[in-house]
């Protein structure tokens, strides 16, 4: 057995570096765009950051940490960075339990099913830039929202919705909600479906009710979905930007500034790009960690079992 | 044997595009050359010496709505009439667009002329070697053009642009809203004003409209504080120390509290944009707003039915302020310009020239374009308000332009950002002038 194995991997034939060949010369063009529009900028961010730089004028100031110090003690940047832990733990505790339930349900035959996935799936074929202008049209002052409540006699919920500055994350949140939950509806749905209902079945004729069913034997099989789900959820949460900006460019004040939104404002409002590259670094940096931890700890199984299905 | 003529058909089309290509390419130069040829024998007989060698001028523009788009070609058109050997390639591109253009064009792709506002941002192209130094070239016309307009487009003594618009930020005002709430005159003073607020906040009318999100229209409210304040030379002085910690400041800054203490901003201005502002009082709900010369027409614009106010509105200058520095003729203005870049040819300042002539000016003040900084195309005014515009820059001994173009970098950004909180309650006075006096030293 080792014998053979170990024959086969010495002298690969002629047919195997072929294949290696083949493969090498599709993913070359690939790997290349990569390390230009990918690699190359991150390594650019790194540099740019080390220096006071207008984005005009040879990089010359070279300040070193400088930069990072500033982000680090800069309020409206502290306020950014909490705003989107907000936005992150809102999704994982609202948003994706919320995406389940519906998905449970609509995985269920009953009429009209169809139509229900398709309505809830519909916003998030929206882009972002039209789903901001859209609410921010809904939500001005005496706009239909405002009046909608007034004549339900619900006058006092209208509320300035987005220049409340303790108001206005709750409100871009529900904003995102909607324009997401149905893309974590059709993953999950995706993956219940992939579920044997036999298995259920057979909990049903163990004794066990539809609660304990879903509990003990739905949401484990579940598991890889839902994990890849509150990954996506995770990164959007810590990149967001269009909706925002859109929306209330970050205010009122700082009051809705995400890392993103204080990125971009350095750079191309203050023409700061050495500050701006550092919150780019800041932001990459957040999102490598939390994936990487992410990915070493809470994938684990399923990267495993993925790599196992591969090789076997 | 199909794939293979699929392939043959594939090359046969990419040869064909790339021919397609290299000829686009190719036929500016060539259709530049094409007149050049006959560019002698035309300009002989009017006496030129030059060689008339074929010249392009590259000339970007902002101007993208009609007539001021037209107007433009059609200068052009006259110019190259005149001039067969010079081909002027007109490259016109939304505001945002041409911003985001111009700062990734390398050097030696610079447009010969393009849209310039003067001020901070034209100082930093100055620096970075981008602009052409045009001080001589100018020195035999440049009395035709409005010395403080062509002063904005100057940078250490050097001139690097010309302006052909220039305008003076005033409160424009609903007249009926305002009789509504029984005010028969526009204050003049700032108690006035204050008054007049609080008598149409008790009228149940929206005194003034900001905008919360854009920021920017407050500012100038804030602007003209410190100016009517401290006066020209302690704005100018703060603005080339970067010390804004200064009595002036953190004085019109208790000002602004003043005003914030009425509640005298329209429903929703925390979040509202210029286009919300603009609507309100175009469609007669707020009384006021601080704006520039183009404000009429961006409410007549957002508001329902695009009529705007129509007769309903006017004009006055900023109110003094009691005890302050500032002569009240002194205004905050600004406007647009055309920047000469670093690889400019003789003939793209030539154009500039017609370009400002009083006659291609008046057609431009006649269509309503622009505020004309040519001497001489007053007259082509018609509407009272902006006849009351150029009155007021006329009268103005000291013209600051808009804190936020005249400064660079951090500092133009923390004018919109600092003075926003204090409209909103967010900072005191003195945050502001700390905030200020930082970012000036970024």
């Amino acid at each position: 057995m080792t014998a053979i194995s170990r024959a086969t991997r010495r002298r690969p034939g002629p047919r195997t570096r072929t294949r290696w060949l083949t493969i090498a010369l599709f993913v070359l063009p690939a790997l290349v765009l990569y390390a230009i529009f990918v690699l190359l900028p991150i390594v650019q961010a790194m540099q740019y950051s080390l220096y006071k730089w207008n984005g005009l004028t040879p990089l010359t100031d070279f300040v070193g940490l400088e930069n990072y110090v500033t982000a680090v003690n800069s309020r409206s940047f502290t306020i950014s960075v909490g705003n989107n832990l907000l936005i992150l733990f809102l999704s994982l505790f609202i948003q994706i339990p919320f995406s389940l339930a519906l998905a449970a349900l609509l995985n269920r035959r009953f009429p009209g099913r169809a139509m229900f996935r398709v309505l809830f799936f519909l916003p998030y074929v929206l882009s972002e830039a039209v789903t901001g202008i859209v609410f921010s049209l809904l939500l001005q002052p005496d706009s239909v929202l405002d009046s909608t409540l007034t004549n339900a006699g619900l006058e006092s919920f209208v509320q300035d919705w987005l220049g409340d500055s303790t108001l206005v994350m709750i409100t871009l949140f529900v904003i995102i909600t909607w324009k997401y939950f149905g893309f974590h509806m059709i993953i999950m749905l995706a993956g219940l479906q992939g579920i044997p209902r036999e298995l259920e079945e057979a909990a049903f004729i163990d004794g066990a009710d539809r609660r304990t069913a879903f509990r003990y034997v739905t949401l484990p099989l579940l598991g890889p979905t839902i994990r890849v789900s509150i990954f996506l959820s995770m990164i959007g949460a810590l990149q967001l930007f269009d909706l925002v900006w859109v929306m209330t460019g970050g205010g009122p004040v700082n009051a809705s500034s995400t890392m993103a939104i204080a990125m971009f404002k350095a750079g191309f409002r203050s023409h700061e790009f050495g500050y701006g590259s550092a919150l780019a670094v800041i932001l990459f940096l957040f999102c490598l960690v939390v994936a990487l931890l992410y990915q070493r700890f809470v994938l684990r199984r399923d990267t495993e079992g993925a790599v196992t299905a591969y090789g076997g | 044997m199909r794939s293979r003529h699929r392939i043959a058909a594939l090359v046969a089309t990419a040869s064909i595009a790339f021919a397609a290509c290299s000829g686009g390419g190719g036929s500016s130069p060539a259709t530049s050359a094409a007149p050049s040829a006959a560019a002698p024998s035309a300009a002989a007989p009017s006496g030129s010496s030059a060689a008339a060698a074929p010249v392009t001028v590259d000339w970007w523009h902002i101007t993208t709505g009609n007539p001021g788009k037209a107007d433009f070609q059609a200068i052009a058109d006259a110019y190259t009439a005149a001039h067969p050997n010079v081909t002027i390639k007109i490259t016109v591109l939304e505001n945002e667009a041409f911003k985001t253009k111009l700062s990734t064009t390398a050097a030696a792709d610079y447009p010969d002329l393009f849209q310039s506002w003067g001020g901070g941002i034209m100082a930093d192209q100055a620096d970075a070697g981008l602009l052409k130094d045009i001080t001589a070239d100018i020195a035999g016309w440049k009395d035709t053009i409005n010395p403080g307009a062509l002063g904005i487009y100057a940078y250490n003594g050097k001139q690097y642009g010309v302006p052909w618009d220039m305008g003076m930020i005033g409160f424009w005002y609903n007249k009926a809203l305002f009789q509504q709430a029984g005010i028969t005159e526009p204050p003049k003073t700032w108690d006035e004003y204050l008054a007049a607020v609080q008598k149409l906040k008790g009228a149940g009318i929206e005194p003034l409209a900001i905008a919360g999100k854009d920021k920017w229209p407050s500012m100038h409210l804030w602007t003209y504080l410190v100016l009517r304040t401290g006066g020209g030379d302690a704005l100018s002085q703060m603005i080339k120390t970067g010390n804004w910690n200064t009595d002036a400041c953190t004085k019109a800054g208790d000002q602004v509290l003043k005003l914030n203490a009425l509640n005298p901003y329209q429903a929703g201005y925390k979040a509202a944009t210029y286009n919300n502002e603009a609507a309100a009082v175009g469609n007669g709900k707020a009384a006021m707003e601080l704006m520039g010369q183009w404000a009429p027409s961006v409410q007549m614009d957002q508001s329902a039915g695009k009529k705007g106010l129509g007769d309903k509105l006017g004009w006055f200058a900023f109110p003094t302020v009691a005890g302050g520095a500032g002569a009240a003729a002194d205004g905050v203005g600004g406007g647009n310009g055309i920047a000469v870049g670093v690889n400019a040819p003789p003939e793209a300042i030539d154009f500039l020239k017609f370009f400002n002539s009083v006659e291609n000016q008046t057609k431009l003040n006649t269509d309503n374009v622009g505020l004309s900084t040519t001497v001489g195309t007053e007259n082509a005014v018609k509407d009272p308000n902006l006849q009351a515009v150029l009155a007021g820059r006329g009268n103005a001994k000291f013209m600051q332009l808009y804190l936020d173009q005249a400064t660079k970098g951090a500092l133009s950004q923390a004018f919109n950002d600092a003075t926003i909180a204090l409209f909103l309650g967010q900072s005191t006075p003195a945050e502001v002038c700390q905030a200020l006096t930082d970012a000036a030293a970024k």
